[in-house]
Formats: structure tokens, sequence, C-alpha cells
């Protein structure tokens, strides 16, 4: 029998990590430009942080759009319901809210963030079924369709909880700064960096270690060669989408932390930058969404530091950059 | 013999193109019916419309009996068919392994399945912990064939499956198809190779413009040469 070419030598996979030192180069350059350690070193943890909660908020939209080529605009309201749940949740707790203990604040902190979690998923739920459900593969009318729906949604909380801007305090023991000589970094960017990374190594053990990973990470590649292997993508798609609405929603109680205060556009400023991530990332890929959440985190925080007067349209500075280096983003994983 | 597939004029429509125009067709089970014709004269739609990812328009199909047109792709292929698209569709970013755990719908791989597939694949074996997009064009074949046929399916629809392909690993290929055949399996095999179609058909259907436009057996179309030219533009001769 021919041995089918089985003594060919295969080309050896090459491990894509130019991705990976951009951050870290972007970093080491603007040490010289930023001149004070301490500032680069508060900055970069700033960048950190900040990154990791777009990277919360945008991991599902990444997959949405990779795994079922879905434009959802409205992704941004599980991001303020999410938000606004928590509030819910603080009120009754608030003597545990402002407590000195780091436990008795996680206490209050994990039940808020876990109902906020719950309600953006099942509303994610519903967004997939009415909205999203009747416009699968036309483009223009998801983008219609979200967009009103994120409109409804904003208008329906502005409704419930007023136009008012609604304070959310840190919890006690997460206000103020580890001090490291001269380097002060706040304590709950430090935590929103753990959750962050605790999200990204979660989705990366499910997305390589478990039979739904495979077919998540298949279905962003080829959705048609799955459903021909007998796997109802559809339903895969249902429970991507409203994961990825209960990660907006964990995001959202982590900015709204982050900014101390809520309101029902707060996902306004955020839209776009969880979009940049999203393309310059690489359509369905977590890695690059993580990488690319970094990286506009650090221009914006670096950017902002070094050139104010650039810093609206840095990121846009930054996706252009990316598409000329990469035109279907950091790492391409379909063919979108 | 039973009829395991049976197409009774069957359209397609792609848009504003109506590709399949009336198909009826049966496919005996326990053979191999070789599916030909020029670029364009159908086959693949026809495959796909069996599959589900293309709906039939009109017509009906039925799989040992159960009527399955208008279903969807999985629930097709839970009834036990396996597609190997012409495109070869392996999941590039996931290892050779990964591309059959996900093939192996109903559990764990049989591990005297695997053996077999390694028998005649050797290379799938070797590049087991690879990514399928690094492989080359006739290791993504096997892998696609291997993913067809790593679980028993009533049907297999291959689609072209030496196209592009170097002879050994075209040989190779048939030799594994004609096991294949021999177990047992129910095939309908899509061949622009009429050296692969000879060597492995038990019936042949020839379509042109969306229609069968001959039935038969294809040890009487190989030594036909006047019908092979009316048909196909080909004579074996020539192809050889």
């Amino acid at each position: 029998m021919t041995d089918l070419a089985a003594t060919d030598p295969l080309p050896k996979p090459k491990r894509d990590i130019a991705p990976i030192l951009l951050p870290i180069a972007l970093a080491l350059v603007t040490i010289p430009l930023i001149g004070s350690p301490s500032t680069w070193l508060t900055l970069t943890a700033a960048s950190l942080a900040m990154g990791m909660m777009i990277f919360i908020m945008a991991s599902g939209l990444t997959l949405v759009f990779g795994l079922m080529d879905v434009l959802n605009f409205g992704h941004g309201a599980f991001i303020a319901v999410g938000a606004y749940i928590a509030t819910l949740v603080f009120a009754p707790f608030a003597a545990s809210v402002q407590a000195d203990s780091l436990w008795v604040n996680l206490a209050a902190l994990a039940p808020a963030a876990l109902l906020s979690m719950a309600v953006s998923g099942a509303l994610g739920l519903v967004v997939e079924r009415v909205l999203i459900l009747p416009v699968y593969g036309q483009h223009l009318k998801q983008i219609l369709m979200t967009t009103g729906g994120l409109i409804v949604a904003e208008q329906t909380l502005y409704a419930l909880w007023g136009p008012q801007i609604i304070p959310m305090p840190l919890p006690t023991s997460l206000r103020g700064s580890f001090i490291f000589g001269d380097v002060a970094i706040a304590k709950y960017r430090v935590l929103a960096t753990l959750i962050g990374l605790a999200v990204f190594i979660a989705i990366q053990l499910v997305l390589n270690r478990t039979k739904l990973g495979l077919l998540i990470r298949a279905g962003v590649e080829n959705r048609e060669m799955v459903e021909a292997l007998g796997y109802r993508i559809r339903r895969l798609f249902l429970g991507v989408f409203m994961t990825g609405s209960a990660l907006a929603g964990l995001g959202g109680v982590m900015w709204a932390l982050y900014r101390e205060q809520v309101h029902a556009s707060m996902s306004d400023e955020l839209t776009v930058l969880i979009f940049v991530v999203v393309i310059i990332g690489g359509l369905g890929s977590i890695g690059g969404c993580f990488i690319g959440a970094i990286l506009v985190a650090m221009v914006a925080n670096y950017g902002g530091f070094l050139v104010p007067k650039l810093a609206l349209v840095s990121n846009i500075l930054l996706m252009v950059a990316i598409l000329m280096w990469r035109p279907r983003g950091l790492y391409a994983v379909t063919s979108r | 013999m039973t009829d395991l597939l049976k197409l009774s004029g069957v359209h397609t429509h792609i848009g504003r193109y109506h590709i399949l125009q009336g198909i009826d067709l049966a496919v005996p089970q326990g053979q191999v019916t070789m599916l030909l014709g020029r670029n364009g004269a159908g086959k693949t739609t026809t495959l796909r419309t069996i599959m589900g990812l293309w709906p039939a328009s009109a017509g009906e199909i039925t799989l040992g009996g159960e009527r399955i047109e208008g279903r969807a792709t999985p629930d097709i292929a839970q009834r036990g068919v396996g597609y190997v698209p012409e495109s070869m569709a392996v999941f590039s970013d996931l290892t050779v392994k990964e591309n059959l755990v996900l093939a192996a719908r109903d559990g764990p791989m049989d591990d005297k399945q695997l053996e077999w597939i390694f028998g005649y694949f050797p290379a799938l074996r070797r590049f087991w912990l690879s990514r399928a997009g690094s492989l080359s064009g006739g290791q993504k074949q096997m892998l696609s064939i291997a993913r067809a046929i790593i679980e028993p399916r009533k049907l297999l629809l291959i689609d072209e499956p030496t196209k592009g392909l170097a002879p050994a690993i075209v040989m190779a290929l048939i030799e594994c198809l004609k096991e294949i055949k021999r177990k047992g399996a129910t095939i309908l095999l899509v061949e622009q190779n009429f050296f692969a179609a000879r060597e492995l058909g038990d019936n042949v259907l020839v379509m042109d413009n969306g229609t069968i436009v001959h039935r038969g057996e294809m040890a009487a179309l190989a030594s036909d040469v006047p019908l092979q030219e009316r048909l196909l533009g080909l004579s074996l001769e020539a192809h050889q």
C-alpha cells in the first residue's frame, strides 16, 4: 500500500508570537517617553486593568461575530443592564459594601456580579430569540435590529431608574492603592486584572480542553462543516451568545465600580473600544481579543498621558495600523 | 437490491439560478454509485441538497424510506450520512486528533476503527497532534475521509476526493475507498477522474445541466467508448 506521503516533511507550524510581543514592545518603547518609572508603572497597571475589563466585555462579542457572523451592535445593553442589576444588590448590602473587611466586601460583590451575569445572560437569550434569529445572514438588518434593541434597552433603564447618574462606590477595602516606593497601584485595578486573567484562562481551558470548546473553535472556522458532522450549531451559538451577554454583564459591574457610577448610556463610551478590540484581535479569536484589549488600553493610557490631544482618535489610529499590518486582525481564525 | 437513497423530481435554486432541474436518482444499499458530469453540471449541488446544505425547492429525498428533504443538516447527519466536501473542509486550527474527536459524535473514537484508518492513512498517526492546517492537500483529504468514516455511517457522500492530488495518493485513496466498499458501505461518489470512477463504481449516473442524462452500470460505460465521448466528452483511452 502506498504510504500516502506520510514521509513527506510537514512544515513546522510556526508559533505566531509577533502579536504577543506587540504590547510588550509598546510598553518598553514608552518607558523613555514617559520618563518617570513610577508613572510608567502606574499607567501600565491601569492599562492592564482597563484592558482586562474590556476583554471581559468583548470576549463574547468576538465569538458571536466569529461563530455566526452576527453583528451585534446592541452588546452594550448587556453592560448597562449588568451594572444596574448590581446597584439593586448593593443597596440592601450597603453595610457589607462599607465594611472594612475585604471578605465582607467580596461577599457583597460576588452575588452582585453573579446576579448581573444571570440577568444579562437571560436577556441575551431573549435578544437572540427575538431580535437575532429572524435576521441571520442579513448584516444590515442585524445592525438595525440590534441598534434598535440597544436604544430600547437604554430607554427602558431610563424609565425604570430615572435619568440621573447612580453612584456606585467601591467597597471600602478596594479603595486606595498599594504603595511600592513611588509607585501607587490602585487596589481595585489589581482585582480587575486578576478577574480578567481568570476569565481569560477559563475561556482558554474551555476552548482547548473540552469538546464544547472544540465545537466552538471549529464552528468559528467552518460552521457548515460542523453542522454536516451532526451538531446543531444554532444551539451552540445560543449558548455562546448567552455566555457572551453574561460576561458583558460582569464587565458592566466591573466598569461601573471602576467609574464609581452607573448610567443608562454608560456603554456608549465602551462600544467603540469593544468593536476596535474585536476587529484588531481577529473575528472569533479569544487570544487576539485578549491582546487587542491590552493594546487598546495601553494606547488609551499612554496616549492620554503623552499626547492628550490624540486620545480621542488614538484607538482608531491603532486599528488602522494593525489592519494595515494584518488585514484580518492579529489572529485570523475566520476567512472574514 | 434495496435503494438506500432516492431522489424524485428534486429541484434546487440558488438565488435566481435554477441548478437542479428535476433530479431522479437511486443509490442502492451496499454499492458505490458514481455521479459524473462536466463542471457545472450540478454534481456538488446534488450532494449539498441531499445533505440539506442547500434546500431542495421541490421534490422528494428519502433515506431508508424516510423523507429527509427540508430537514436540517445536523438531522440528516445524525441519520447516518457522512459528507466529504470537495473543499475537504478540515478544521485547520484544530489538530488531526481534534478533527477526529469532533467527527466521533456519539462518544469516544473506536480504537479498532482508528487503527484501520491508520493502516490506510499512516500520515494521520504521524501528525496526530499537528494542526490540520499544516497538512499537505493529500493529507487533508485523508483526514476529511477519515472524519467521515470514524463512525459507522449508512451513507457516504464524497465529492471529488482525488481532485488535485498526486497520482500515488490517488491510488492509495482508491484502495481505501475499495476497502470501505468491501465492508458494505453505501457511497454516492462525485468524481471527475474516470479511472477512479471505473475502479470504484458499481453504478453510474451522468449529469448535465442539472438533470440526469444517463444511468446504468459503471462497467458498461467503461467499456463503451463512444458513449463516454458523447456523455463526458472523453474516452478512457484518451484519459489514459
